[in-house]
């Protein structure tokens, strides 16, 4: 079971949160906060994996990470799931996004944590794996994008957003997240 | 009305939508807080309007701000209106909003129940997965009893996008409803075959989950998810799968020796690094569920940590990191293969990573070992003081002490080494384990009793250096250590060389900047000191430096006794009192030193950590009673800030005591006096004592002793070899003993070479065996100090523990329920809940149509379940009675090693079972429910008996007559071939298994042993004792002849039981018989009928509407020469005497001209023993039932049996039934169970010829009559 699943950017910024067993927002601010420390100060080069983040109980729990430029994509786990998997399955949920987004930076998710979730709602459902193709989810986001488009939308938001986005003055964040840029060593999971 | 919705549309214009607000609270930084409330202010308006667009966008940003930490839990009615929205759009920001913030106590949730059954039943798939993974987030127990029928259904819906969401959700609806698992479980198994890959991998998830938590009710799926390892290309599903058989295999060790193949070969073809590491873990699971012991098996073992060798050189520190996790699960059982790679552990010490490094230091712990704990905690020191960081040093710190403390000391050869270990330890700043420490250090001074004069002239230093550990020491808790220095010099203080000068150094001003608890241990080990200089200085010395001694306490003492904490300012107080006496005393020249040191006199004794706790009552004492009046109601008000007061100190004693460690200490000092305490109160006081050991001293009443209570005299006496005399001034540094050591070793080894040499001089006739100086053995290195550990004290007849206690918060506790069981109609899921009829008048009723049509295969397939269910029960039986065909085959099966040899088998089972023709054929879930069936290329120990009573008059020796008719039923070849022609197909496979079994059949005698010792082993791993194989066992047949004549013979195997558990039948059992039909003559037999006399107590059971009196007719001809097998069931009820049943065979000779009938009378005889079923039995288990009263005892000896008792056990586990529960030298505990639930006990005994069996049993008719057979068993042979 994956009991939680948190993206954060470098500075501790949540980006999207995401837990399978109910805690208050207190308790789910204070879990961001201490994974962040956890891992933060973790240099790039070492393992993936975390034990012992007191708050997401218990020795049977794990933290599952990685690392892609400005953010952090965190998966707490049980002993059920294999660790070489997961770390699959978080570059699975990349790759998604990236695919969904066109070459994803941490912007996209700033603005559209909604859709990143329905994404996210296409891998992982419940705490349990749910697919793994990323060709079967991306198609099964689109169609739902487009049901919403034919629906009219939330508003007419999306293309105000990307406006605004573009006409604003943002402080410079890389926008290099594009994943095939960083080479990430993927251990072989072949068929997934 | 219209002018609202346009001033609706128009407003809107102006809502700030998610980005809207994102980028708000961006350029907010430094008021973001009252950017949101000004936020959140806007948003309770927006969710006030009609408009159902106003408010998704309303509770999307809810969503964003929840992230952000603000509770939205207020909007939950918002949310669940913008839910059921008829818009997709809007419905799935309802969804996400409450997956985000709906919890099982959210009230709203309650509201929602026919929301989303209408929403699952959408005819748009979107709308029903949005349903399935927002519940997924928040399904409650009443949503799960409510919902549940309608995930079920989905769980067959046409695309798998919802299928696999059905399945996954499920695992939630069992947990929070988990009466929903059984009646479910049979659709979800159906799923594991789904088409969809996505679908069938959400099942096996949905299995493994439930599966780890309660394995055992799932072992009977391992042959269908074998078949998904063998087949499944996905390796998502794969390493499900393979962790799933990991939580397996503990539970059956056979299935373990059927996974290893498999997965060794996927461990050498895969390529993915995940798969190959789950492989290789489960690979561990099934080595360590293995007996240790099999050769064939160290291969696996050196290829698991082969690889993981290569993951932990591998520059990649994830792979590294899963090689040192997987190499400390071998480490637990296979130490030695892990110890070879100690080169590799230690580099991962030097590891940049902290994960890494943790792990290593994991597996240094197993891997030392006495030869090496000096170097490898040499290692860990110099990496101590390399350590930034002050995590990691504590935990190489607590790591250092594990190793060194672990299995009672076992590894630690010098103890001098050690305790200046722990003093260097002292040296680390800012550890929290100052503590850890100090109990390691009062421990080893107080078990090891040869370590003391060395201990005590170490605290006696660290003492003196306290200001060494004090500069910062409020601060951290290394001031800890100075408790155990202040109380080892205390305690030993005979064997201080200066008592005065650690005198003095305890009662130094700056003590008082100390903890109170330690303190309190200062002043009252300071009063022992002084008893102990007294004694020193009177008589040598005139009385005037006595006096000054006193003097010292006189003027020290008060600092303490002004000390804020109680503890120590009564302590403090009683001292200066005394001492200020005994000053007295002295002034007028009396001798007190005797007196004085009579106070402390006396040893303390280790108590076990546990020992307070299991201190039985003692009896007439009732705790709960009140000891006085209780006070009144109205005097209670008063007291009651007093009574808390009261409660609190005894929870500060204990709380102090926790901090003195787990071994308490219990002070039995003896004395003249033997207190005039009643019963009770020194009951109670015992206790207080064992509780806090030195408030014993300071109360007044300190003297009044126990004397019952074992004494110095039961102290093991210890004997010191010191062959190392050392003497180091001041604080030792631990490298030195290391030198010290190795010099001591090679010195030893000199010696040793010597004596071997002059063993050599007098064996140089002999073959000049290898005198190898190579590295030495364990059991080479003797200890510098021959070292009695005192072992702990614990209460006379203390209770047995009870410490496994489970978390009963666990919701997979409920989950765990037998799922072989039979549906019962209860069991049913509530299709529709009492919220039904609101229901009803919902739009919701247009889809009952076809919630109808989904519910109707919905009960067919119920009742189909339940007839499998019987049909599964049928063919266990069957099978289980198989297992001895199924295990000639044994030999061909191996090669094959999978399913496959099954099913080629089941057109004869049919065949053979008049009574299963009629149903349809549903091998497969039969099967798979047989897992003993399934796993039985592995030998089954158990079911396996002969009926040693041979019925027909003519079988003059059974032994005899079967082996010769083994050989004699050998098939004539070319009569076969001839016969092979003619014969349809169906026919021809019967024929060539037929073959097969003739074939081994000749083989049988080897077989037989081979069976026997590995189900031998089997027993022997099972109760944890490893028995040596031993001579070879006599084999044992299973037939027995039932009747022959010219044309036929008969033979009754294997009467195998099932107790009916479906209970059709009144406390019904079922025995089932095997008859094997062998065509001796040179015609064909037909139409043969097997009929058998009732009696009132069995029945032979005959297939529905036919009479009492008809017989059954054998599904099968045979042409001459062959054999084969039909199985009949008898149902019996009262199983207490052995039985014989009458009957006929009849049947057709049909000769090229004639043919004749012919008829073959038979009697079956039903032995007690065949009622007995052999069953596991823990020796604990054993021994409990053995205590329970209602057990009858019978007992019988046996004289003259001239074999191995090894065999004799064999025999009776064989031909009796029973399992050996545990056996000790010529004595063995066995145990079986009848199939009506008596349990059978016996003890066995033998010396020279004579074997006496005393044996317990429920049922003493059963008892005597199984001893009978028993006894005639032996009586054969």
């Amino acid at each position: 079971m994956i009991k939680a699943i948190l993206i954060f950017n470098n500075h501790g910024k949540p980006r999207l949160i995401r837990f399978y067993q109910y805690f208050t927002e207190e308790m789910q601010q204070q879990i961001i906060r201490e994974t962040f420390h956890l891992v933060s100060k973790r240099d790039d080069n070492v393992c993936n994996f975390l034990e012992g983040g007191s708050l997401i109980g218990g020795s049977d729990y794990k933290l599952i990470y990685r690392h892609y430029a400005t953010l952090y994509f965190v998966f707490c786990v049980d002993s059920s799931e294999s660790e070489l998997g997961s770390l699959g399955l978080i570059q699975v949920f990349v790759e998604t996004l990236d695919k969904c987004f066109e070459n994803v930076c941490e912007l996209d998710l700033i603005f559209h944590m909604d859709k990143v979730h329905y994404i996210l709602q296409e891998v992982v459902m419940g705490g349990m794996v749910l697919e793994t193709n990323m060709n079967e989810i991306v198609a099964q986001v689109e169609v739902q994008n487009r049901m919403e488009k034919s629906e009219g939308g939330l508003s007419a938001a999306p293309a105000r957003a990307v406006s605004a986005v573009k006409n604003m003055n943002l402080p410079e964040i890389p926008r290099n997240i594009n994943i095939g840029d960083i080479n990430i060593k993927v251990p072989s999971l072949s068929p997934f | 009305m219209a002018l609202k919705i346009v001033k609706g549309s128009i407003d809107r214009m102006f809502d700030k939508n998610l980005q809207d607000l994102v980028r708000g609270i961006r350029n907010h930084k430094d008021d973001e807080a009252k950017y949101i409330s000004t936020c959140i202010d806007e948003i309770k308006q927006e969710l006030k309007q009609d408009n159902i667009a106003v408010k998704a966008n309303a509770v999307c940003k809810l969503t964003y701000l929840q992230m952000l930490g603000y509770d939205v839990s207020w909007a939950a009615f918002n949310i669940v209106e913008v839910m059921s929205s008829s818009k997709f759009t809007y419905k799935r920001i309802g969804y996400l909003a409450a997956s985000q913030c709906f919890h099982e106590s959210t009230d709203v949730i309650m509201l929602t129940t026919n929301q989303i059954r209408k929403d699952l039943s959408s005819p748009n798939q979107y709308d029903t997965g949005v349903a399935l993974t927002g519940l997924s987030c928040f399904v409650t127990p009443d949503l799960a009893r409510d919902l549940a029928n309608d995930i079920m259904t989905l769980m067959s819906h046409t695309k798998p996008y919802i299928r696999k969401k059905a399945v996954l959700i499920m695992y939630k609806v069992f947990l929070k409803y988990p009466e929903s698992l059984r009646p479910a479980f049979p659709r979800l198994k159906e799923k594991l075959e789904d088409p969809d890959p996505g679908v069938q991998s959400a099942a096996v998830n949905v299995i493994c989950e439930l599966a780890r938590r309660n394995p055992k009710n799932y072992l009977s799926l391992a042959p269908l998810f074998f078949k998904l390892m063998t087949s499944s290309t996905n390796n998502w599903v794969l390493i499900k799968i393979i962790k799933l058989f990991g939580a397996l295999t503990p539970l059956e060790p056979r299935l373990g020796k059927k996974l290893i193949e498999p997965l060794t070969n996927l461990i050498h073809s895969t390529s993915a690094m995940s798969l190959l590491y789950e492989c290789v873990n489960t690979v561990i699971a099934v080595l360590i569920s293995l007996s240790s012991g099999m050769p064939n098996h160290s291969a696996s073992i050196q290829l698991c940590v082969q690889k993981l060798r290569i993951l932990i050189e591998d520059s990649d520190q994830n792979l590294k990191y899963l090689g040192l996790l997987a190499m400390s699960k071998i480490l637990k059982t296979h130490p030695k293969s892990v110890q070879s790679h100690k080169d590799l552990i230690l580099q991962c010490l030097d590891d940049k990573d902290e994960s890494i490094r943790l792990r290593a230091l994991d597996l240094l712990y197993g891997m030392v070992s006495k030869k090496n704990l000096m170097e490898i905690v040499k290692k860990l020191m110099l990496h101590v003081d390399k350590a930034e960081g002050t995590t990691y040093r504590d935990e190489l710190l607590t790591k250092i002490i594990d190793i060194c403390s672990q299995s009672n000391y076992q590894y630690i050869t010098n103890f001098e080494w050690y305790i200046s270990i722990l003093v260097e330890l002292t040296r680390l700043e800012g550890t929290r384990h100052g503590h850890l420490i100090a109990s390691q250090m009062l421990d080893v001074a107080i078990r090891v009793k040869a370590i003391r004069v060395f201990a005590v002239a170490q605290m006696a230093t660290l003492l003196d250096n306290a200001h060494l550990l004090t500069g910062n020491m409020q601060r951290n808790g290394i001031c800890e250590v100075l408790y155990a220095a202040a109380w080892i010099c205390g305690e030993f203080s005979e064997h201080l060389e200066n008592p005065m000068q650690t005198l003095e150094a305890m009662l130094r001003p700056k003590v008082a900047t100390l903890p109170g608890h330690i303190q309190a241990v200062y002043v009252q080990n300071a009063a022992k000191l002084f008893a102990t200089v007294l004694k020193s200085q009177e008589g040598n010395t005139d009385g005037t430096v006595t006096q000054d001694t006193s003097q010292l306490m006189i003027e020290r003492l008060p600092v303490f006794v002004q000390s804020a904490n109680l503890e120590v300012q009564e302590r403090a107080s009683c001292i200066l009192q005394l001492v200020k006496y005994i000053q007295k005393l002295q002034q007028k020249d009396v001798e007190v030193a005797e007196e004085v040191s009579a106070l402390f006199a006396g040893e303390l004794n280790p108590v076990a950590p546990k020992a307070q706790k299991k201190v039985p009552v003692p009896e007439g004492l009732d705790l709960d009673t009140w000891i006085n009046e209780p006070p009144s109601e109205s005097e209670s008000e008063d007291e009651q800030p007093k009574a808390i007061f009261t409660k609190e100190e005894p929870k500060h004693s204990r709380a102090r005591h926790t901090e003195v460690d787990e071994k308490e200490l219990a002070r039995v000092r003896c004395s003249k006096t033997v207190a005039a305490f009643t019963a009770i109160r020194r009951e109670a006081r015992k206790q207080e004592q064992a509780n806090n050991p030195f408030y014993i001293k300071s109360s007044p009443s300190s003297q009044k002793v126990y004397q019952e209570t074992p004494g110095v005299d039961h102290i093991p006496v210890i004997q010191i070899d010191l062959t190392v005399p050392l003497k180091v001034p001041g604080l030792p540094m631990s490298d030195q003993y290391v030198k010290l050591e190795e010099e001591r070793r090679q010195k030893e080894r000199a010696e040793k070479k010597k004596k071997d040499k002059k063993k050599r001089k007098e064996k140089r006739s002999g073959r000049g065996k290898k005198h190898d100086s190579g590295p030495e053995s364990e059991e080479d290195i003797t200890p510098a100090h021959m070292v009695d550990i005192v072992t702990e004290e614990m209460p006379e007849n203390a209770l047995p523990s009870d410490d496994d206690e489970k978390d009963p918060n666990d919701p997979h506790k409920a989950l765990d329920i037998d799922l072989d069981k039979p549906l019962a109609d209860s069991e049913k899921i509530p299709v529709r809940s009492h919220r039904a009829a609101e229901a009803a008048k919902s739009p919701v009723e247009d889809r009952d149509a076809d919630g109808i049509a989904t519910q109707l295969p919905k009960k067919k397939h119920g009742k189909e379940k339940r007839e499998e269910k019987k049909k599964k029960d049928k063919d266990r039986e069957r099978k289980k009675s198989k297992d001895e065909k199924k295990k000639k085959k044994h030999k061909s099966e191996e090669k094959d090693g999978d399913l496959l040899g099954a099913e080629v088998d089941e057109p004869v089972v049919q065949s053979e079972e008049p009574s299963q023709a009629s149903e349809p054929p549903t091998s497969n879930s039969a099967e798979v429910s047989d897992l003993d069936f399934w796993l039985s290329n592995a030998p089954v120990p158990s079911n396996i008996q002969e009926v040693p009573k041979v019925a027909a008059a003519e079988a003059a020796s059974a032994a005899e007559v079967i082996s010769g008719g083994a050989q004699d039923s050998e098939p004539d070849e070319p009569k076969d071939a001839e016969m092979e022609a003619t014969k349809p197909s169906k026919h021809k496979k019967k024929k060539q298994k037929k073959e097969k079994e003739d074939k081994e059949k000749k083989k049988k005698k080897h077989h037989h042993y081979h069976h026997h010792s590995d189900g031998v082993g089997e027993e022997s791993v099972q109760n944890g004792t490893v028995e040596e194989e031993e001579e070879p066992l006599p084999s044992m047949s299973n037939y027995c002849l039932l009747a022959e004549n010219s044309y036929i013979k008969m033979m009754m195997e294997d009467a195998d039981q099932v107790y009916d558990i479906q209970g059709n039948l009144q406390d019904g059992s079922q025995v089932v018989v095997s008859v094997i039909f062998e065509n001796k003559c040179d015609s064909f037999l037909k139409s043969m009928e097997f009929n058998v006399l009732d009696s009132l107590n069995s029945k032979l059971q005959r297939p529905e509407g036919s009479g009492p009196h008809d017989s059954l007719a054998v599904p099968f001809q045979l042409p001459p020469g062959v054999s084969n097998e039909a199985r009949y069931v008898f149902t019996v009820q009262s199983i207490v005497m052995p039985q014989k049943l009458k009957g006929t065979l009849t049947f057709i000779v049909k000769t090229e001209e004639s043919s004749t009938h012919e008829k073959l009378d038979f009697k079956l005889h039903f032995t007690c023993t065949s009622y007995l079923i052999t069953t596991p039995c823990y020796s604990d288990a054993f021994a409990k039932l053995l205590e329970s009263a209602d057990l009858k005892s019978s007992s019988v000896r046996l004289e003259g049996v001239n074999m191995p008792f090894h065999h004799l056990l064999a025999r009776i586990c064989f031909h009796h039934h029973f399992s050996v529960v545990e056996r000790i030298d010529s004595c063995a505990s066995m145990y079986s169970r009848s199939i009506q639930g008596h349990h059978v006990c016996l003890l066995v005994k033998t010396s020279g010829q004579t074997v006496s069996i005393d044996a317990k049993c429920d049922e003493p008719m059963l008892l005597g009559n199984v001893l009978d057979e028993i006894k005639q068993t032996f009586s054969q042979c």
